[in-house]
């Protein structure tokens, strides 16, 4: 874990915004011993289909609760793009649900990892768990935390009967980052920006 | 005494504040709530209603909010632990209940989870802005205690204190969180039982037909009676006797109302809540409370790192205020910066104390979101010059 780390999560509402931020402020603050502090829009703009939420991760204790400028940014609807993808702060990480998110011009310097999450989540038989899907290819991509912390925190977090399901959709997202980094790197564009892969 | 394992969910978790201080409740024992839903400070009573009937005990979702805060000085005085939960415009309408437990002592604690200002105002943002109102908004005089969290953990360990507080001294206590706090995730430890520590209920060891339902002990408190046993006493909002009857002379209402402060008087000073840093040498000590405090905290950290002499006090009982402490502070540093959600509440207390000694300078905001670091930060460059 770095001493600083912002993330935004956004989406529509019901695809599970709120819990792939709150599995990741979990296994950060509970079971790899830093700091991590959730925050959502309550506000009108929590209305209307979407939703977002705000993980700072940490090394030391939080003081100041909101985001600004992200670090990481996770987007699973076209709004969600459209509206948070200018707040991203220079240098960090897009990720989308890339069969839901058109990316079209990012700043330079931006690295943009797409994920077909809802696709991978019906090859498990149920649309659901993308948000699970996702949290996983953010683990992979993003290297910020322990697979295994991650993996706690996704089975802590969902009810006993779908604690199978939800591990197995961790993983298919992990492992699909960890493809694609491994991909990246091979072709040697490991820490420049990167368009999309678009093929499985 | 320890808490009542039966309420206390043992463990490590991430919770919000709302949720954390439901889990607070139950920890303190408190098996009785009544509400009326508001934001942001519903999920408080939504999760007690969803734990009690494992746990053993009562929610009613009231008619509105005055109902909701005499409800529960009705249970308390049936024996049980009881608190209400709200926001400001709820807060508002339950002025005249909270007046009446100051005057009847009736212990139970009020959660005021502080949004935007005035009326209906910001329903989804924080505010600090119902600070004054908590200490004087019943009428006649009358003292409360008020407790300021500034984390979920903190939303669990006070609203203990809040319960623990209000059995030792037999007041309505405020838990002042804000909308920030309340719908903030964090890791929240809960202990195991035995390592939280119960005030239990102070109930009279004489016989029913000796018992004088108040007569202040020595600490200016009456013991309380348990219903059902055999004691008769009557509870009353006019000017009461020891006996608990109405009387209106000018010497027991001098009497009643002088021991309604007094016996505040050993929170207000000695054993006020505090949380303290780098005084011993500080020009400016920035005085901050709730969400603030911790935003505060940055600037103070940005202020040291540019060598200006920045301390921290953070008020966790705002009421009673610790009025000697700033008082001494007073004699020794430059300037007190108060940064708060609202345009200049408790900044006033801090005046007061001060009394010309320091410079008090405020750092005010109508509410919202938090503030600025660096807006602190400036204020608190401006004190040190």
């Amino acid at each position: 874990m770095q001493l600083l780390t912002e993330i935004r999560v956004a989406g529509f509402g019901g695809q599970g915004v709120i819990l792939a931020a709150a599995v990741i402020g979990k296994a950060a603050a509970i079971y790899q011993g830093g700091y991590a502090t959730m925050t959502q829009a309550f506000g009108p703009e929590a209305r209307g289909g979407s939703s977002s939420a705000q993980v700072i991760l940490s090394t030391e204790p939080i003081l100041y609760p909101y985001v600004a400028h992200p670090d990481v940014l996770v987007v699973m609807s076209q709004e969600a793009y459209t509206r948070f993808a200018p707040q991203l702060k220079p240098g960090g990480i897009l990720i989308a649900e890339q069969e839901l998110v058109h990316i079209d011009k990012m700043p330079s310097g931006i690295r943009v990892y797409g994920v077909p999450a809802t696709r991978l989540a019906e090859e498990l038989g149920r649309k659901v768990v993308l948000n699970i899907v996702m949290v996983g290819f953010f683990g992979a991509v993003t290297n910020l935390l322990d697979p295994d912390a991650l993996r706690k925190a996704v089975a802590d977090s969902v009810p006993p009967a779908m604690q199978k399901l939800n591990l197995q959709a961790f993983d298919k997202g992990f492992e699909y980052g960890a493809t694609l980094v491994h991909t990246l790197a091979e072709k040697g564009e490991e820490g420049h920006p990167v368009s999309m892969e678009t093929e499985s | 005494m320890h808490a009542d394992p039966k309420g206390v969910l043992t463990g490590v978790h991430f919770l919000d504040g709302d949720h954390a201080c439901c889990e607070g409740t139950l920890a303190a024992g408190a098996r009785f709530a009544a509400g009326y839903p508001i934001t942001p400070s519903t999920e408080v009573v939504e999760r007690f209603a969803s734990r009690i009937p494992t746990v053993g005990g009562i929610f009613i979702q009231m008619e509105d909010e005055l109902a909701a805060s005499i409800a529960i000085q009705g249970a308390v005085w049936a024996g049980a632990k009881a608190f209400t939960v709200t926001s400001g415009p709820g807060f508002s309408l339950m002025m005249e209940h909270i007046g009446l437990a100051a005057m009847t002592e009736t212990p139970c604690v009020f959660v005021d989870v502080q949004r935007g200002g005035p009326s209906t105002g910001l329903p989804t943002l924080p505010g600090q802005a119902d600070m004054m109102q908590a200490r004087w908004g019943s009428h006649g005089d009358y003292g409360i205690i008020a407790l300021c969290p500034n984390s979920p953990q903190e939303c669990f360990d006070l609203t203990i204190q809040a319960f623990n507080l209000s059995e030792e001294f037999r007041v309505p206590v405020m838990m002042m969180m804000d909308e920030c706090v309340g719908h903030m995730t964090e890791k929240v430890v809960i202990p195991e039982p035995d390592q939280i520590e119960i005030t239990p209920r102070r109930y009279t060891k004489l016989p029913p037909e000796e018992y004088r339902p108040f007569e202040p002990r020595e600490d200016l408190v009456p013991d309380m009676a348990r219903t059902g046993e055999g004691y008769r006493f009557h509870i009353t909002g006019l000017t009461h006797d020891e006996r608990g009857y109405p009387n209106m002379s000018v010497e027991t209402q001098d009497r009643l109302v002088r021991r309604l402060l007094a016996k505040l008087n050993p929170l207000a000073n000695g054993r006020s809540l505090c949380e303290t840093e780098n005084l011993e040498d500080a020009d400016v000590v920035v005085v901050s409370y709730g969400i603030t405090s911790r935003v505060a905290q940055r600037a103070i950290q940005l202020a040291r790192s540019r060598g200006i002499r920045a301390g921290k006090f953070r008020l966790i009982t705002a009421w009673p205020f610790p009025a000697e402490r700033i008082r001494e502070l007073a004699g020794r540093v430059k300037a007190f910066v108060v940064p708060e959600l609202n345009l200049g509440q408790m900044v006033l207390e801090v005046e007061r104390a001060a009394a010309g000694q320091a410079k008090v300078i405020p750092v005010s905001h109508a509410g919202g979101t938090v503030h600025n670091p660096d807006t602190i930060l400036n204020a608190i460059v401006e004190a040190a010059r």
